[in-house]
């Protein structure tokens, strides 16, 4: 008789800072028992050994930013069974993406780089379900190493991973952290971005900045933008605080532009 | 002739993407270039217009490994620019998240991303079937790093607390003091540590190298200080790029930096600040030194690994001694108003020196921005390492001759993403 064959595992990336694959890494204990009840396959930031596909669980970090990116997302998408994309690059084009829409592009490379010919990089940078169908996203910069791993043991267990769409105000009344909003008159993007963190930037004594993106029943983004101008922002400033780690997410986009219009 | 082209598919465990391609013919180099294909991100394009308080959270995003470096280089800039007075005690809190994140960063380097190579593994994960204590006593320092991190930052990713002024929310000292019995189990370890890095078999490059990082008249350097170089050269921030310089090379998109006054690489990081610092050593740091059997100076690069041990004891004493002495400061910041002018500063990442420079407008607007990490300083250096130690190992087979390659650029720890993920070897002998 043959063992049964452990699921296969990889994990990629794309235009990003690293940090979500670090998270994987940071799940130091938990890592290495999982390592019982997986087989990572294909992991270059931890291990020399890249196998080929079929991978049945592949976890992509980074957006789609380049040609080539674009076809290799293609061909793991192929490869893979289940394909989940953490982070915010990955889900919502990352911070990066403030250059999208811009029309910007060649003066972004001229601004960086001394001779633009050697950069090849797209118009915009782009989350990857605008390019092949994802299965599940795991929002958050960085993503949270709890909601990952209950994603992972969710699809051993043969069950549909849930993640939580309710904003970040509703961890804080939860826990019992002192509005910021209320308290100090300081603009959080609580009241309209999911959850995962554990609500940590008001229980650090200031206002989030929407690190997980737009929750699922968002409010109102752009009422919260407005809201800010009452506590004093220029309208520019109330855009900016959307348009930002995940200001390419619709539901941060569109409000980021209704609140220029009032600039204007 | 025969002519041999071989695909070796990736240097991995490093961060970032990139390629080394290599032509040799006996044993001479015709080609080598070390290709970086890390997607471009604009980082300092798209900073402009932003306001000063908005860079401590955009920064960290450059890179996942040292994002307490990033934002600790910016923070200070402003500081300077703005002429901000912190409250007491953010100057030792500042310095003792640095120590979390250059525990956690070595810790994941020497054990996670290098060891592997030393003892013959593809992975720590590998590793630790026949090294479980290793692997386990690894992960108990890296996690008090992180600890350390987290409880400072809020997280230790892009931690939220760190701001121009000082921090949103200082710690209590019974919270620091909670992690005092595991930072002390932590240094306990770190001599056996050293004598284990000592021991394992590692190649030599012996070269002529101008190693550079910052000197501090008090302390081994992180958060302040100015620019030395093991060839005699002094500079302040504001001189750093006239000081040195950055090329742009066709096979890269990480830029390369060179002296700008002979036009020569040169070597940021770990090694760099124990050759220029040793004065400054703690006690155990100093017997991890002795012990890893490295005496100073020592230029050869593959000395990184034990200075990176090194620099982590140093690391763990520091924040034994900080959380000791640590009154919380309160109020945590102090009140900022902007000013127009420029802002440089560089802080000692755990990879090497990060320079930032910030044009600012009289609101606090980013009119211009540059940021110079280590790992595109060193680049040129690597190239330079690869070119003089591969003629001696060509006579290797192929799958060698890859791990030797990979461990040459692994020396000097390079985070990628801020500049480059693998390293695909494409080798060809002719």
């Amino acid at each position: 008789m043959t063992a049964p064959t452990k699921p296969r595992v990889a994990v990629f990336k794309m235009a990003s800072c690293d940090g979500c694959q670090l998270q994987i890494l940071d799940a130091e204990d938990a890592l290495l028992e999982l390592a019982g009840a997986i087989e990572i396959v294909h992991f270059a930031e931890a291990s020399s050994d890249l196998r080929p596909g079929p991978y049945d669980i592949t976890l992509v970090e980074g957006s789609i930013s380049t040609p080539e990116q674009e076809a290799q997302i293609r061909e793991i998408r192929e490869a893979s069974k289940v394909l989940i994309t953490i982070g915010a690059c990955a889900t919502a084009g990352g911070i990066q993406a403030l250059r999208n829409a811009t029309g910007r592009l060649e003066e972004f490379v001229r601004t960086v780089y001394p001779t633009p010919a050697y950069v090849r990089s797209l118009e915009d940078s782009r989350p990857v379900a605008d390019y092949v169908p994802v299965d599940l996203e795991l929002t958050g910069c960085p993503i949270d190493r709890g909601e990952l791993l209950r994603a992972i043991a969710s699809l051993l267990a043969g069950a549909r991973p849930r993640v939580s769409t309710s904003p970040v105000c509703v961890e804080c009344k939860r826990r019992g952290t002192v509005c910021v909003v209320v308290a100090r008159g300081e603009p959080c993007l609580g009241p309209v971005t999911r959850t995962g963190c554990g609500a940590i930037c008001p229980r650090f004594g200031r206002g989030c900045y929407g690190c997980f993106g737009p929750a699922q029943a968002p409010g109102n983004a752009e009422a919260l933008g407005r809201r800010f101008i009452e506590l004093g922002l220029r309208p520019k400033e109330a855009a900016d605080r959307f348009r930002f780690i995940t200001g390419w997410a619709p539901a941060f986009r569109e409000a980021a532009a209704r609140l220029e219009e009032v600039e204007r | 002739m025969t002519h041999r082209r071989v695909e070796v598919p990736v240097i991995a465990r490093v961060e970032g993407e990139g390629a080394l391609h290599i032509t040799a013919r006996d044993h001479e180099i015709v080609d080598l270039r070390l290709e970086i294909y890390e997607p471009p991100r604009f980082f300092e394009a798209f900073l402009r217009g932003r306001a000063y308080h908005e860079v401590p959270d955009i920064v960290p995003r450059i890179c996942g490994i040292c994002p307490v470096a990033y934002q600790m280089s910016a923070i200070h800039g402003f500081e300077e620019l703005f002429d901000v007075r912190v409250p007491e005690g953010v100057r030792e809190l500042r310095r003792l998240l640095y120590c979390g994140e250059w525990i956690e960063s070595h810790v994941l380097h020497v054990f996670l991303l290098a060891a592997p190579d030393f003892l013959g593994y593809h992975s720590a994960i590998e590793m630790a079937k026949d090294h479980p204590d290793l692997v386990r006593t690894a992960i108990a320092i890296k996690r008090v790093g992180n600890d350390v991190m987290e409880l400072i930052g809020g997280r230790e990713i892009h931690p939220v607390s760190p701001r121009v002024g000082g921090f949103s929310r200082a710690p209590r000292r019974r919270e620091l003091e909670a992690l005092l019995p595991r930072l002390e189990q932590a240094l306990e370890r770190m001599p056996g540590i050293a004598d284990l890095v000592g021991s394992l078999e590692r190649p030599s490059l012996p070269r002529r190298a101008e190693l550079v990082a910052m000197v501090h008249p008090e302390e081994y350097p992180m958060n302040e200080g100015t620019m030395a170089s093991t060839e005699g050269r002094r500079w302040t921030f504001a001189e750093y790029e006239t000081v040195t310089r950055e090329l742009h090379v066709e096979h890269s998109n990480a830029l390369h930096s060179v002296i700008a006054e002979t036009g020569t690489p040169y070597h940021t990081g770990p090694l760099a600040r124990l050759n220029l610092n040793a004065d400054h050593l703690t006690p155990v740091a100093r017997e991890c030194l002795r012990r890893a059997g490295l005496s100073l100076p020592d230029l050869d690069p593959f000395s990184s690994m034990a200075a990176r041990v090194v620099e982590t004891a140093l690391a763990i004493e520091e924040a034994i001694r900080l959380i000791r002495a640590y009154e919380p400061p309160d109020p945590p910041m102090a009140e900022v108003v902007p000013r127009a002018g420029r802002a440089t500063w560089a802080t000692e990442a755990p990879r090497g020196t990060l320079y930032h420079r910030y044009d600012v407008a009289e609101d606090g607007t980013i009119l211009e921005a540059k940021i110079v990490p280590p790992t595109s300083q060193n680049l040129r250096h690597m190239e330079e390492d690869l070119r003089t130690f591969v003629p001696g190992v060509l006579d290797r087979s192929d799958e060698e001759l890859t791990r030797l390659c990979e461990m040459v650029v692994r020396n000097y720890d390079p985070c990628i993403s801020c500049a480059t993920h693998f390293l695909r070897l494409d080798l060809r002998r002719l």
